[in-house]
This record gives C-alpha cells, structure tokens and sequence, in this order.
C-alpha cells in the first residue's frame, strides 16, 4: 500500500477511537511524550497498562466470586482500574469504573458484577482497538513513513 | 364477607341499571338453629313485621328499636342489606310479613322473580310492590326441582317500586300526562282490583277508556292499565295516536320491569364476583412487576454479552455484507436493550424500587451529552437543536444525573421524532427566575423563536404546577436537601403536537397517542410515564402544552442539591473536561456574534461564554449596528454568524474588517458561520472573493466542547501567539525540570510509568517508588530530591498520611541541625522537600486536605504541560533565582 494512504488510514483511525469516546485527550498527550529520546513510550506504557489490567481483571473477577463479596478489597482493584485507565486515556473504561465504584459503595452485588462484565467489555474493547493502532503504525514505520500528528482537537 | 356499607354504595352506583326501583335489600335466610349466632353477630334481633303491616305508622313515628323480635319461627328472612334510601327495612324478617312469605316462598322455589300485591310501603306509606328474587348458593340447572331450590337458598333480593312515581316518570317520557288519565289496577283478584296508580280525579266516568294488560314477569299477577282522555271529545286523530301512545306505555312498563328483575339479581353477585377480581388483578400486578422485573434483569445481561462480541465481531476483517449485518444485529440489539431498560424501569416503579442517586455532576455537560446524542438526527431533519442554561444555575449539583439524562433524553427524543421543521430548544432555569422575571415571558412571543417558528405559550405547559399556584416551601419534604436548587426545565418543540383527545393520557403507561404511532415511531409508549415518575422522585412536576401543527413544550420542575459546597468524586469524569475547558486558551477573547434573532443569539452566547470568551451581540453587519461597540477599544479575535446572513452580508463585512484593520492593523478576526445542517447551502457562495478567508463552519447543536474544537482548529494553526505559550511553558519547563531528581510516588504501575514519563520529557531525573512507606524512607533528610509528585489515595499509607510524616521527620531533622548549627539556619529551611498530590479529584476540599498535611500544590493526574508548570514554577522558580 502506499505509504500516503496509509498514514491516511492510520489518522482516520485514530480519529475514530477519539470520536467513539474510547480514548481522550490524554491518551493524545501521552503520545506527545514520545519523542526520539522515547521512542516506544506509548507503547510501553499501553502493554503495561494491559498486563496490569489483566492482571486486574483476575482478581477482580475472584473477589467477586466469593461466597462473602469483600467491598473493600473490590474498591481498591476497581480504584487502580479507574486510574491506570485514565492514564492511558481510555475514558469508557474509566468511567465504568466510576459507576462501579457507585455500587461498591451501595454493596449491590448484582449492579458490580454487570459493571464487571462491562468493564471486561470495554477493556476487551480498546484492548483490540489500540492493538489494531498500534499494528498501523508499524506498518507506516515499516514503509519508512512517521507517524502524523494528530491534532489535539480532533474528537 | 359483603358489608352494609359496601352493599349501599355498589347499589347506590348501579341504581341507573335499575331505573325507578326506589331501593333494593338483601335478606338471608336463616333457620332457627342458626337465629342465636346469626344475631350475635349482627348486633341486632330479628324483627316481626306483620304488626307493622297491621298499624301502619306514619313516616315520622316509625322506629325501628321499638318494633317486637320475631316470635320463635323455623326460618326467618331477615334483611341484612338495604340500599339507604330503604334502609329501614334491616332486621325486618320477611318471612314475618304476609304478603312477602308469600313471595318469598314462592320466589325460591320457582326461581323466578316475583312481584307482591300493591301495599302502603312501610315508613314512607307510599304504595308500592315488592319484586323478590332468591339467591342460591350455587348455579342451579334450570330443571331443579322446588325442593332443591329450598335446599340451595342463600337469601332473597327484593326490589322495591313506588308505582306512583314509576307511572308518573314514564308519562313524564311521553309528555301526555296532561291530556291522558292512567290507572293501574292490581287486578290478580277479579272482584277486588287494587289501584296501583291513579291519576283521575274522578273515576266514574269509564267511557271512552282504553284498558290493556301489563305483563310485569309475573304470571301470578295480572294488572291493567285503564287509560281514558280527560277531554270528552277527543278529534279521531289525536285518539288514535294516543292509543297508540298508551300502547308505548303499556309495553315500556313491562319491559321496565322485567329489564330491572334481571338486573338485581345481580346486583349481590356482582358485588362478591368484583372484590374477588379485585384481588385477584391486585396479585396478578405485583407478580406481574417481579416477573417483568426477574425477566428484563435477565435478559438484559446476556445481551450486554451479545452486543459486547458484536463490537469485537466488527473489528475483525468483514467483508462489506457481514459488516451490514453485524450492524443490523448490533442495532436491534442495541433497540432490545433500551426496550428492556424501560420496562424494568416501569417494573421498578410498579414495585417501589426505584431511587435515585445523590452525586455530584455538572448539569452543563449532561446536558451536552444528551445533546450530541441528538445531533445526527437533527442535522439530518434540518430542525435546529439547542441547549440553554441560565447563568444562575450553579456549575456543579448534586442529584442523580443518570435520571436526570434519562428525563431530558425521553423528552428531546420524542420532540425531534415528531418534529420535522423548526426546532428542538431545552431551557433550564431557577425556578425563582423564571417566577418573577419578564424575560423569560418575553420568549415566549411568537416571532421571536429559536428557529422563527411560532411555538405554544411556554408558561402553559406549568400552569398546573403546584408548586408555582401555592406560595409552599417546594421542597418541605425533602430534608436531606441543604442548598436546594430549584430548577425548571422546558423541552419545546414545533412538531406535529398531541392530538387534543390524546393530551390527558399521554403519561399513562403502553398508551400512546394511537396506534399508528408505534408502527411509524415506535417505541413502547412508557418513556413519559417513566418522566413523570422520576421528576416526581426528583420533588418536581411535569406538565405541557401542544397545539397540533404548532409543537409542544414539556416543563418540568426537579429540586438539586447544590454542589459547591461538598466533597466526594462521582462525576469527576464531566467535571474534569469542563474545567480543562473553561480554563481553555481562550480566555479573555472578544467575540461578535452576529443574528438577528435574540433567543438565538441568547443561547450562541450561552456556549461562548463557556469558553471564557466575551461575546458582543449585533443583529446584522450595518455600519449601524457595529459603531456603537466601540470597536476601536476592544479587540475582536473571532465572528461568528449565522449562515443565513452570509449571503446579505458580503458587501457589509468588508466594510467592517477594514474598519477593524484601520483601528488595529494586526487584528484579523476569524470568520465562523454557524449552520444549521451538515450539506452547508454556502459552498455557492465561493465567488464572493470580497471576504479575507473562507470561513468556518461550525455545525449545531452547539455545546462549548465542540466549538473549542472549531475554534482550535481554524485559530491553533494561525494563532502563532498561542502556539508560542504552549512553546514557552514547554521550553520553561525544561529549564526548571532539567536535571531535578524527582520522586514519583504511585501504587498503580500505568499512572507511574506515565507520570515518570511525562517528567522525564523536560529532562528530569526521575525515581518511581509505588508505597508511601518507601516514600517515607527515601524522603527522611537529608537526602538528594528536589521534589516529589505523590498520589493520595494507596493502600496501607495514603499520601495524606505519607506526607504528614515526611513533614515531621523534617521537622524534628531541622530541630536537632538547628540546635546543633544554630548559625546555618539557611540549611534548616531547605528540608522541606516540595510534595505535589496527584489527583484526578477536582473536588476543592480534597485540594484544601492537601495543603492542610503539608502538601504544596497539586495536579491532576494526566498530566498536563501549562498546569505542570503552573505548579512546578511557584517553587523552583525562586531556587533557580
């Protein structure tokens, strides 16, 4: 393919990521800080952000298996859930978080595990968007083309 | 067991089924060995009556207390129930009365209806029959013999007429009664006919009379009516057409009477039949709420699951048909959803269920939300779409903004559904405004819409309210309320409006205005009722006004907590984007906005202003209009104009820009048009080379998030001023960061990789510690850090905690170096470390918590170059110095 179109096609999916509410403006200033002396940083802290999550998830899912659901336990997974996925900018998912949250504090066992389902969802979501980002990308480097800048306000 | 009171008001109720009776009673039987218990339990004894009948009492006299018990008897019949007009008859046993045991006994056991010789009606003396009917136990075939029918008897219905006023209100139908002379006689005893009813003075003259038989449903009895002509001689015409007349009556009596028989019969059964299916529906609604509720939870999870792998479906490689139907799927799927979060809705209210939350959130961007939601579709109808809310609501309030949507989306979904042209315009207010303000009322005046279209007086659609007729506190019962917000939203429209026979119950539940409805609309018909529930669990009211072909407008009243004053971070997500944009770039910029039409105009400035960004409004470019703004003194960094008047204003806006230019040679405002739908009718205007730049299109719905992104676009790329302070705090923060060893302090690995990141970009010398004890032990003095980003909220030490600590390490460090070297006092003061919170929280008390253990400042999470640097600069700054 040539490369244009490419970079093209890689802008345009960006775009979409942002106007489907997945990813927000941080995510774009995490892009901003890489640079030539950082060159693979969002990509690092992305896969780092997907073992966390993962890793999250599992416990997650087993705390809330339990006979005696333990709130407080579940708070704090869905507290680091919610953060690392602001850092990343991954908004849905953060704001299920925060509506998981709302239950954990009501203790309503059935509105957690709904929220839990859907922030597997949502994680599963951007996990395969970002992943799809992130193969487009190489393909532009890989034709030897860089990555576009793409505009702050975009979304 | 059917009560007296019941008894008289079913039979008060279904006294038009049966017309003329003047009363019905019901009397049961009872045999002897019953009497004891039965008149325990009643209260009363079983009274004779056949003394009553032999000294008949007058009206005034009569006394039920004084009348004899019944003699020792093998059954009795006594009354238990009596319409009131009759009520005098309870206790009286019928079987006591002559002429009722024989109708009593002769009803039973023919179970037919049976009527009793004309007799002075006890109490009133009025003349009168009785009809009776037995009730039995269970359904008798009509074969059964008379014993069985004894056997089965439960009681007896009587009917009671007053023939006077029977025959008198029939005439009264046949308006003859001054010219006929009627008498009914009871003639069951050829010799002794009994007058029943007569309405002659005289009775000897019997020439020229017209008798006819009466049938009443009794074959035992036989009655005739003698009808004569009170005139003498009557012209054959008129005698011909009264005979026919008397025949009308004859046959009306009968039916009348016969039609009534059957209807008391069912009179008591009815009433045993009605409570049971009363029951019954009352149980079948509950069940029905939990299955409905059991059934929708149920569903609705696995079908989270469905549409969740649809999404991933359409990221995988589709082909172009497999995409459509993926799609088709995902979208009905999406319309099941929503289908079934409104029936479990409904459910929820039927059974109580329903509460709200109470979270902080920003009503301005909810209410941008809902508008973006509707965005695709108003731009694709052409109807204008916007979103007004007055500057004295409060920024942040405390309520259930997930309702609130819910609210706000049902009523806007239902007016761009039916609205074709013109426009769809929500309006929040105080409620305390829109009372004692003119402005407001002022809107409402047909010309001067959103769109220009004529819409339904607003104050209308809140006539009905409440709240607004009395002069109550509005909210008296809700206490947890401390700094109430009364607010009054209005969603109107100028669609097609509610049929008039269809406005009183377009909020009761699966009704929708008709049929058809569904089938071109859709949708179940329960989003209003649901409204209605929900602004009533909000302390509100909701009300409306529509004229078919002009629109509706739907007011509701909804009492908020205001959230200034408290802490906690729901909604920090909203809040978090709103504050980035009202601390946006544009600041202090001047804006012309250019429409004729002030509401319009009105809700242009609204999102502006959001913005930071001053807005003078003119109705057009005339030199006119622009000359008194003053223009020479301030600066217009952007116009913004309606489409429409792109066309008429090419000749004036030159004539404006230059203006402009001679006053401030460097000024050249960027043009905006504001446009209505996507295919822009403007691109024919690309010849008008008058204009310095091609404008800008910025689409509606407005909302303040989307024309900073317009705003950014066209003014990020040439507004070099700009560009040059992102350029200088970037650059200035490298001069401050490069070479600062700093801690970063975070429990969660992604958030500390990027924190670690974002600093290590202005040439920071970075260390990632992830607890607050190790903070605690790298930070004890002396050490090498020149600053420490710590996030507040970790497990086992907080960062509240953590820098609670370092700080008194320090101080007791500076305690003992300044007693030991009192003379290098400079030293003692380096010690503290600058400790920056990170926080996501926006919540100003969690900022002041901050600064009250010792911390220096914050910043949110994702960081964020111009507030990094903010922050950063206070402190460093003067070391550098």
């Amino acid at each position: 393919m040539e490369l244009g179109l490419m970079q093209r096609r890689l802008e345009d999916y960006t775009k979409s990521l942002f106007m489907e509410g997945l990813l927000d403006a941080q995510f774009l200033q995490l892009q901003q800080l890489q640079d030539e002396s950082n060159p693979g940083f969002v990509g690092e802290v992305v896969s780092l952000f997907f073992d966390d999550s993962e890793k999250l998830l599992n416990e997650l899912t087993s705390a809330m298996d339990q006979q005696i659901v333990d709130f407080r336990k579940v708070d704090s997974y869905v507290h680091q859930f919610k953060g690392s996925s602001s850092s990343i900018g991954a908004q849905r998912i953060k704001n299920v978080c925060i509506l998981f949250r709302n239950y954990i504090e009501e203790q309503n066992i059935e509105a957690c595990l709904r929220c839990l389902q859907q922030v597997k969802q949502e994680y599963y979501h951007v996990k395969s968007k970002l992943e799809t980002l992130f193969r487009l990308e190489q393909q532009v480097l890989a034709a030897g083309g860089s990555i576009p800048a793409i505009e702050v306000t975009s979304f | 067991m059917v009560l007296q009171r019941t008894f008289a008001r079913y039979a008060e109720r279904t006294a038009f089924e049966r017309p003329l009776t003047s009363g019905v009673a019901y009397a049961v039987r009872v045999l002897h060995s019953e009497r004891e218990q039965f008149e325990k339990h009643q209260g009363w004894t079983i009274k004779r009556m056949d003394i009553l009948e032999q000294k008949p009492v007058h009206k005034d006299d009569y006394e039920p207390e004084a009348l004899e018990p019944s003699p020792v008897q093998e059954e009795y019949a006594p009354v238990i129930f009596a319409q009131d007009t009759v009520s005098h008859v309870i206790s009286l046993d019928l079987l006591s009365g002559k002429e009722d045991r024989d109708n009593v006994l002769r009803a039973r056991a023919s179970g037919k209806g049976v009527l009793t010789a004309p007799f002075r009606l006890i109490k009133t003396n009025r003349l009168g029959v009785i009809l009776t009917f037995a009730v039995y136990k269970m359904d008798l075939p009509s074969n059964a013999t008379p014993n069985e029918r004894i056997q089965a008897t439960a009681g007896y219905i009587g009917g009671i007429f007053h023939i006077q006023s029977l025959v008198e209100k029939l005439l009264q139908q046949l308006a003859s009664k001054q010219t006929i002379d009627v008498t009914v006689l009871d003639t069951t005893n050829q010799s002794y006919p009994i007058s029943m009813y007569d309405s002659s003075s005289n009775t000897s003259d019997n020439d020229l009379s017209y008798v006819s038989m009466l049938n009443f449903g009794d074959p035992l009895r036989k009655h005739e009516m003698h009808c004569r002509f009170k005139e003498k001689a009557p012209w054959p015409l008129l005698e011909m057409a009264t005979s026919t007349g008397i025949l009308v009556i004859a046959l009306l009596l009968g039916h009348i009477f016969h039609a009534t028989m059957i209807r008391i019969a069912k009179v008591e059964d009815d009433c045993r039949k009605m409570m049971e299916l009363k029951k019954r529906a009352e149980a079948a609604d509950v069940a029905k709420s939990q299955f409905l509720a059991t059934v929708s939870h149920e569903i609705r999870t696995p079908m989270n699951g469905v549409l969740g792998m649809l999404q991933m479906l359409m990221d995988t490689d589709l082909d172009v048909t497999q995409q459509d139907y993926v799609r088709t799927a995902q979208e009905s799927g999406k319309a099941l959803v929503s289908l079934i979060n409104e029936v479990l809705d409904q459910a929820k209210i039927e059974s109580g269920k329903l509460e709200l939350e109470a979270v902080q959130f920003d009503l301005r961007a909810t209410l941008d939300d809902v508008l973006s939601l509707f965005s695709g579709k108003s731009q694709e109808k052409g109807v204008e779409l916007g979103v007004y809310v007055s500057d004295r609501v409060p920024k942040i309030l405390i309520g259930d903004p997930g309702r609130f949507r819910q609210i706000i989306t049902n009523l806007m979904g239902n007016s761009i559904k039916f609205t074709d042209r013109g426009h769809v315009f929500v309006t929040v207010h105080l409620i305390e405004e829109v009372m004692d303000s003119i402005d407001v009322e002022t809107e409402s005046s047909p010309q001067n819409t959103l769109s220009g279209f004529p819409v339904p007086k607003r104050r209308l659609s809140w006539s009905k309210f409440r709240s607004f007729s009395q002069e109550v506190p509005i909210c008296p019962s809700v206490s947890l309320i401390s700094d109430p917000i009364n607010l009054i939203v209005s969603v109107e429209d100028t669609g097609e409006g509610i049929p008039l026979e269809a406005q009183s119950r377009i909020f009761t539940p699966f009704v929708q205005v008709g049929p058809s409805i569904s089938r071109t609309h859709g949708g179940t018909g329960i989003g209003l009722s649901i409204s209605k529930y929900l602004v009533g669990l909000m302390n509100g009211e909701i009300g409306f006004v529509s004229i078919p072909q002009v629109g509706s407008t739907f007011t509701f009243t909804a009492v908020f907590n205001n959230g200034h004053s408290n802490l906690g971070e729901f909604g920090g997500p909203q809040i978090n984007t709103q504050s980035i944009l009202s601390t946006s770039e544009f600041h202090g910029m001047t804006a012309l906005l250019v429409d004729p039409r002030p509401v319009r105009a009105k809700l242009s400035r609204y999102h502006v202003q959001r913005l930071g960004i001053c807005v003078e409004v003119v109705p057009d470019l005339t030199y006119g209009s622009w000359s008194v703004l003053n223009c020479g003194m301030v600066k217009i960094d952007m116009i913004l104009m309606e489409e429409e008047l792109w066309d008429d204003s090419s000749s004036s806006l030159p004539i404006f820009l230059n203006h402009l230019r001679d006053n401030d040679p460097g000024a050249v405002p960027k043009l905006f048009l504001l446009t209505n739908s996507v295919s822009s009718s403007r691109t024919s205007n690309g010849t008008t080379t008058a204009i310095p730049s091609k404008p800008a299109v910025i689409t509606k719905p407005l909302r303040a998030s989307m024309i900073a992104t317009s705003l950014r676009r066209v003014m990020g790329f040439r507004n070099r001023t700009d560009l040059r302070n992102g350029e200088t705090s970037r650059l200035a923060l490298r001069n401050l960061l490069q070479g600062r060893k700093i801690l970063v302090v975070d429990d969660n690995d992604v958030n500390l990789k990027v924190a670690a990141g974002a600093l290590k970009k202005y040439g920071a010398d970075v260390v990632c510690e992830n607890s607050g004890s190790k903070a605690i032990s790298l930070l004890k003095p002396p050490h090498q850090f020149d600053a420490c980003f710590m996030d507040i909220q970790m497990p086992v030490i907080d960062g509240f905690e953590a820098t609670k600590r370092i700080r008194e390490a320090e101080r007791s460090f500076s305690g003992e170096y300044g007693r030991g070297n009192g003379s290098q006092d400079g030293k003692a003061v380096n010690c503290h470390v600058p400790i920056l919170a990170m926080t996501a929280d926006v919540i100003q008390a969690t900022h002041e918590e901050c600064i009250q253990c010792g911390m220096d400042g914050y910043v949110s999470k994702p960081f964020e170059a111009e507030q990094l640097y903010r922050e950063v600069s206070q402190f460093f700054a003067s070391q550098t110095n």
